[in-house]
């Protein structure tokens, strides 16, 4: 490896806090709500109810705030799916992982995620999670169903539809943990979620391909922010 | 993100969530001082002022002093006060022991064509056993007088015993006998000065041994609810709220409030607040329908599950109640007379009168859904015999709105039966020509059908029936109501035979389970393989490794 090791911030305070905050509201719920389908008994039918509807409640705040930021900084734009280098990223965790192979698509502060993470990230956070909190959300205000008009929701299809959903969730965060550990060490990527910093490729910018929406807008504002100096 | 604004968003969060969450009756808390549930509040107010007040002390009615020497005498002094009181009481159900019901040719009540699974039939106020139940001073039926005393004195004299040694010492002039008598005289004087509100104990003398004995009939209701604890029964505890019956079975001109054969108490579930004329008789009418403090989910309960379901963890909890009735043993005779045997609770298990019975403590309660009326049967209705004929059962499919799963006993028999004319038999049991003293029940059933006018073939035969009684006393303190675990478990529960409502945790789709867990074990399956081949190639994305 030629290039020189670069420590760089890539994932800011809120991020990261956001995605612990995320992880043990994820923990709770899995752990709560298999115990009231009957998987288990651990807390008791009751306080498990309460847990979960306690922390179901409160994830579906934080989440309102996470989508508030997403749109505010415009990181959004770090989940717009691509299939470019999809296939390679796939074949690389198929097989180029176990040839010594560098991994095709090199981090970078503007491009984060890879053309995989991309995808399963957006898929998470823009489907799966969303159901989840929908269903979950309308199963807990049940008794106001008739209020607001949707006694057409049948409570069994609903909580089936909760159950599938937190078996996908509950998968994505057993592959997740896991490819945490494909990083140059198998600690560096959860060390990187912790303390922001990761160490990266220096020379090696981001193609137009992967940011193209990102720089456009970050080049806007820098434009806007140039004129009214001039202005002045 | 600079640190300042990593601390606004997580207090924007932190903000948010309470904001949100204030809104929600389930997080409010309600203020310190005020840290009563509030179905417990409002019954409070329904029942504050428990001292209830008169203007009449019946001992200084001299209308009263008079030595009585029969019962009827005592009605006629009642009633030359309480004028309205006998026209009132004669169109009681307490009175004619017959009730209305949806099907017109059929009379519904002791007196009509209903049956049971004790003691069968009262046949039209002709089997003469069942009458000293009836609200008069002789064995007449409705052709006799009323007795006030049987719910209106609190002395718990014997006036009928005592009236009855009166007359057996008629013409003697004996002067020892005349002074007994003035003796008794002057002990019924005392006691009928005792005019009061029915007690638990005058309505018990009746209801609390229903079906001939302690605990026969209903599984909440036996001697043991005459002087309750609060862990017995959480309204009439006598270290409690001590509330007698009426206190909930409120009457309007001698009516009293509750369920009657086929008719629901309560034609609609509503609190005092809703009206505050409405009968005391449902726990909806004090403590309203979303009772419970701070906890919306057992209020969100109350659309589909009785109050009663929960709070009434078992039944019989002091005093053994009957679980079945079987005819068929009865008539066996030892050295040619009747006999009876007790069993480990110290309740009959076999009479030669009535045949074989079972008892139970502390029985958890069946479950059924429940709109308020009962379908009742007679002796008139066509039944199959090939199955279990259900004499009394709840009405109210999942599909009817207000039913809600309420607990039963289910009383089980094995009665007799016309097999030709495939209808519940009902024989004379006392008298003469009763069952009890000729044990021919062929008989007995031609003699019985005489009274009501129904036809009977002169082929019998037994038929398994059942019988079920909503439970509704015996309300437990709060510390003690079913846990949710026990409706709330895949199986066995008390909620198994439950159907028409998705209950969480006890309703799994295990096609998804099944399917959920193969994808995470699978999962995991290739996660191992794909970290072996990472460990042993040793390579993991670096050349130099």
């Amino acid at each position: 490896m030629s290039q020189q090791m670069v420590k760089t911030y890539l994932f800011t305070r809120y991020e990261r806090f956001w995605h612990w905050l995320q992880m043990v509201l994820i923990f709770i719920l899995l752990l709560t709500g298999f115990e009231v389908n009957g998987f288990y008994a651990l807390f008791g039918f009751e306080t498990a109810v309460n847990i979960h509807n306690y922390t179901g409640l409160t994830w579906l705040v934080a989440f309102l705030v996470f989508v508030f930021w997403l749109f505010t900084t415009g990181e959004w734009r770090q989940y717009i799916p691509t299939t470019q280098k999809l296939f390679s990223v796939a074949m690389f965790y198929a097989f180029g992982i176990f040839k010594g192979e560098d991994h095709p698509y090199p981090k970078r502060k503007e491009a984060k995620h890879n053309p995989l993470q991309r995808l399963s990230y957006l898929g998470l956070s823009a489907t799966l999670l969303p159901v989840q909190m929908a269903t979950g959300f309308l199963y807990w205000s049940y008794n106001s169903w008739e209020a607001w008009g949707l006694t057409f929701l049948n409570l069994q299809v609903l909580a089936f539809i909760h159950v599938i959903v937190a078996f996908a969730i509950l998968q994505f965060v057993i592959i997740h943990v896991y490819m945490t550990t494909t990083g140059h060490t198998p600690f560096a990527h959860i060390m990187t979620m912790i303390t922001g910093w990761e160490e990266l490729k220096e020379d090696e910018a981001a193609e137009g391909w992967e940011v193209r929406n990102y720089k456009n807008k970050m080049q806007q504002i820098q434009d806007i922010l140039e004129k009214s100096e001039t202005v002045k | 993100m600079k640190p300042r604004y990593f601390l606004k968003c997580c207090v924007a969060v932190i903000m948010a969530t309470a904001l949100f969450c204030s809104f929600q009756p389930s997080f409010a808390s309600t203020p310190a001082e005020n840290n009563e549930a509030p179905g417990r509040e409002l019954a409070k107010q329904a029942v504050k002022g428990t001292t209830r007040w008169t203007t009449t002390d019946h001992s200084h009615h001299e209308v009263l002093k008079q030595n009585f020497t029969t019962g009827e005498e005592i009605t006629k002094a009642c009633l030359s006060c309480h004028s309205s009181a006998a026209t009132q009481f004669h169109k009681t159900i307490h009175w004619t022991w017959l009730a209305t019901g949806k099907e017109k040719d059929k009379t519904y009540g002791k007196a009509g064509d209903s049956v049971n699974t004790f003691c069968l039939s009262g046949n039209n106020m002709e089997d003469k056993g069942c009458l000293s139940c009836h609200t008069g001073w002789n064995k007449k039926g409705v052709d006799g007088e009323i007795n006030c005393l049987k719910c209106h004195n609190s002395s718990g004299f014997n006036f009928i015993e005592s009236f009855a040694d009166i007359k057996s010492f008629e013409g003697d002039d004996d002067p020892d006998t005349k002074e007994m008598i003035t003796d008794i005289q002057s002990e019924i004087k005392d006691a009928v000065s005792k005019v009061a509100f029915p007690n638990r104990a005058n309505c018990g003398n009746c209801h609390f041994n229903g079906g001939g004995g302690d605990g026969v009939k209903h599984g909440d209701l036996d001697t043991s609810m005459t002087n309750p604890n609060k862990m017995l029964d959480v309204h009439m505890g006598t270290d409690g709220q001590n509330f007698t019956c009426t206190r909930c079975h409120t009457t309007v001109d001698h009516n009293i409030a509750g369920r009657i054969y086929t008719n629901p108490a309560v034609s609609k579930r509503e609190s005092l607040i809703d009206d505050d004329m409405a009968p005391k008789i449902t726990c909806v009418s004090c403590h309203s329908d979303a009772p419970h403090k701070n906890d919306t989910k057992m209020n969100d309960h109350t659309d589909v599950v009785s109050c009663q379901a929960c709070h009434i963890p078992t039944y019989a909890r002091v005093l053994p109640t009957q679980m079945s009735w079987d005819w068929t043993t009865a008539g066996k005779l030892k050295d040619g007379k009747p006999y009876h045997e007790d069993g480990p609770l110290g309740r009959p298990i076999y009479k030669s009168i009535k045949g074989s019975f079972t008892w139970d403590k502390n029985v958890v309660p069946e479950y059924m859904w429940f709109n308020g009326s009962l379908k009742s049967a007679t002796v008139k209705d066509i039944i199959d015999p090939g199955q279990v004929v259900k004499v009394s059962c709840p009405v109210g499919a999942e599909s009817d709105l207000p039913a809600l799963i309420y607990p039963f006993k289910v009383h089980k028999g094995v009665q007799p039966y016309d097999k030709i004319n495939k209808i519940l038999a009902a024989p004379m049991l006392s008298g003469k020509n009763g069952y009890w003293t000729t044990f021919d029940m062929n008989d007995a059933i031609k003699n019985g059908h005489k009274t009501l006018g129904i036809p009977y073939s002169g082929e019998f035969d037994y038929v398994k029936t059942s019988y079920a009684f909503p439970i509704t006393h015996m309300v437990a303190p709060k510390e003690n109501v079913v846990d949710c675990i026990e409706c709330h478990t895949r199986k066995d529960g008390r909620m198994a035979k439950i159907s028409g409502v998705f209950i969480p945790g006890r309703d799994i789709s295990s096609i998804i389970n099944t399917i959920g867990l193969l994808a995470i074990f699978g999962t995991l399956g290739v996660i191992v393989l794909h970290a072996v081949g990472r460990i042993v190639t040793g390579k993991n994305g670096k050349k130099e490794a």
